[in-house]
């Protein structure tokens, strides 16, 4: 027996996908079979770690919590959408660089996804602020010290201010 | 850790959505998904059909009125904390819900949604307890509101029929003379709580003239506690201590692995007392603020 399949059209990364997909398809699993975008990660796979967060309109949403079929009436961004047309990287990547704000860069996506966001609405945290940006997302590696203070940088890049 | 197979419908209205749930012994609804759709991975849940609602037209909307603050079935938890006028006329509301799971699931979780899918670990359950809000429910066979006192029979268990939508919650306005606070001890900020304790505090001149505090995660649904007795002369440190006592009375803290029973009664001394006094001091400041 072949299960029914649901035409949707997704918006991803400022593109248009048409698919046809099972209705229980989980948006991070079309996100990263269907379309082959492997940047957003699969950890946990029921809302605790945030290694699957993407941007729904702009705010961070965890994919491994919504069915593709149910994100059709939404812009998606991926971590993949975050750099420059050009391959360059966006503000919160150049910082994680700088900042050593990654080990295995297992949970990186999901915390790109989420800071890029977190800045918009708030875009000069104290290191409080900061902490509490991130305290959905889990890393194992890093002991998050770099990553609060890839926050601070990468707020700072995003305003042109400090030497790059 | 992949959902079973389930029908799936997006419908574009109310009228079909409700008909597609009365035609489905085994159909559930998809607002937030962000307790249903674990719930589905993990295999908890295994609906026959999927109505989702996101599609509905006129259910987003926070309206405040002179009497209530009502929430659309699809207002999003961040949306609901964002919204000024409704944090102006339930201060509660706004408390609260910061300790809704992270911002990221405030997102997309509903605050309705939370309200029926009746976790007794869940913040806005024990506020529309507190407040003595209701819920408004449709069916192919009409509306009714069910208030939330009747709202919670048991774990996960809700008075809604299977083939009823909940298409808002109404959260009274918080009146000149009363103060509210919530508080509530998690293993990690973001976590289900151990314990939490919403309260409200009605002041009269230097008299205390009624209190009351909802629990979650002590008892298998959000309970209500009447501890205006215990107050009636101040809130001194002996008063507010048989504060405490008066609620474990009314409440069977449970074990899991997280906290044994007596330690979430500990936890039910101490934040009764933490937020009677919160909600108190709420209601003072508001009184000098409206003189």
């Amino acid at each position: 027996m072949s299960e029914e399949r649901h035409e949707i059209r997704l918006e991803v990364n400022g593109a248009s996908y048409d698919l046809a997909v099972p209705a229980r398809r989980l948006l991070s699993d079309v996100l990263r079979h269907d379309l082959g975008l492997t940047g957003t990660h699969v950890g946990c796979e029921h809302g605790v770690c945030g290694a699957c967060t993407v941007l729904f309109d702009g705010a961070p949403v965890r994919s491994c919590l919504v069915l593709a079929v149910s994100a059709v009436d939404t812009e998606i961004t991926t971590v993949e959408g975050l750099g420059g047309p050009d391959g360059s990287l966006g503000p919160v990547q150049q910082a994680f660089l700088e900042c050593h704000g990654l080990q295995c860069g297992f949970c990186t996506p999901g915390f790109l996804t989420t800071i890029t966001a977190g800045l918009r609405d708030n875009p000069h945290p104290t290191r409080e602020e900061a902490r509490e940006m991130v305290a959905g997302n889990l890393c194992r590696c890093t002991g998050y010290h770099n990553i609060v203070k890839a926050v601070e940088r990468a707020a700072e890049l995003a305003h042109g201010t400090g030497t790059p | 850790m992949k959902p079973a197979p389930f029908a799936y419908l997006r419908p574009g209205t109310l009228e079909e959505a409700l008909e597609a749930l009365a035609a489905d012994d085994g159909a559930k609804v998809l607002a937030g998904g962000q307790s249903l759709v674990p719930l589905l991975s993990m295999r908890l849940a295994a609906p026959s059909r999927l109505v989702d609602i996101n599609a509905l037209p006129d259910l987003a909307e926070v309206t405040v009125t002179d009497g209530e603050v009502r929430i659309g079935a699809l207002a999003r938890h961040a949306s609901v904390l964002a919204d000024e006028a409704a944090a102006e006329a339930q201060p509660l509301l706004r408390t609260a819900l910061r300790h809704v799971a992270h911002a990221t699931i405030r997102n997309r979780g509903t605050t309705v949604g939370s309200l029926v899918h009746a976790d007794a670990a869940a913040e806005m359950p024990a506020v529309l307890r507190l407040l003595g809000g209701a819920v408004e429910v449709a069916s192919v066979s009409g509306r009714r509101t069910i208030p939330a006192s009747e709202l919670y029979l048991g774990l996960l268990e809700s008075s809604l029929r299977h083939d009823e939508i909940a298409v808002g919650a109404s959260f009274p306005r918080l009146a000149a003379d009363e103060g509210v606070a919530f508080d509530e001890v998690a293993r990690r900020h973001g976590d289900y709580a151990v314990c939490g304790v919403a309260a409200l505090v009605q002041v009269s001149d230097d008299r205390v003239t009624a209190a009351r505090a909802a629990y979650l995660s002590v008892n298998d649904v959000p309970t209500v506690v009447d501890l205006g007795a215990a107050l009636a002369d101040g809130l001194t440190g002996p008063a507010l201590a048989a504060a405490g006592e008066e609620a474990l009375r009314h409440l069977e803290p449970m074990a899991d692995l997280h906290a044994s029973a007596d330690y979430r009664a500990h936890l039910v001394r101490v934040l009764t007392a933490r937020v009677l006094r919160a909600a108190e001091e709420h209601a003072r400041t508001r009184q000098v603020a409206a003189a």
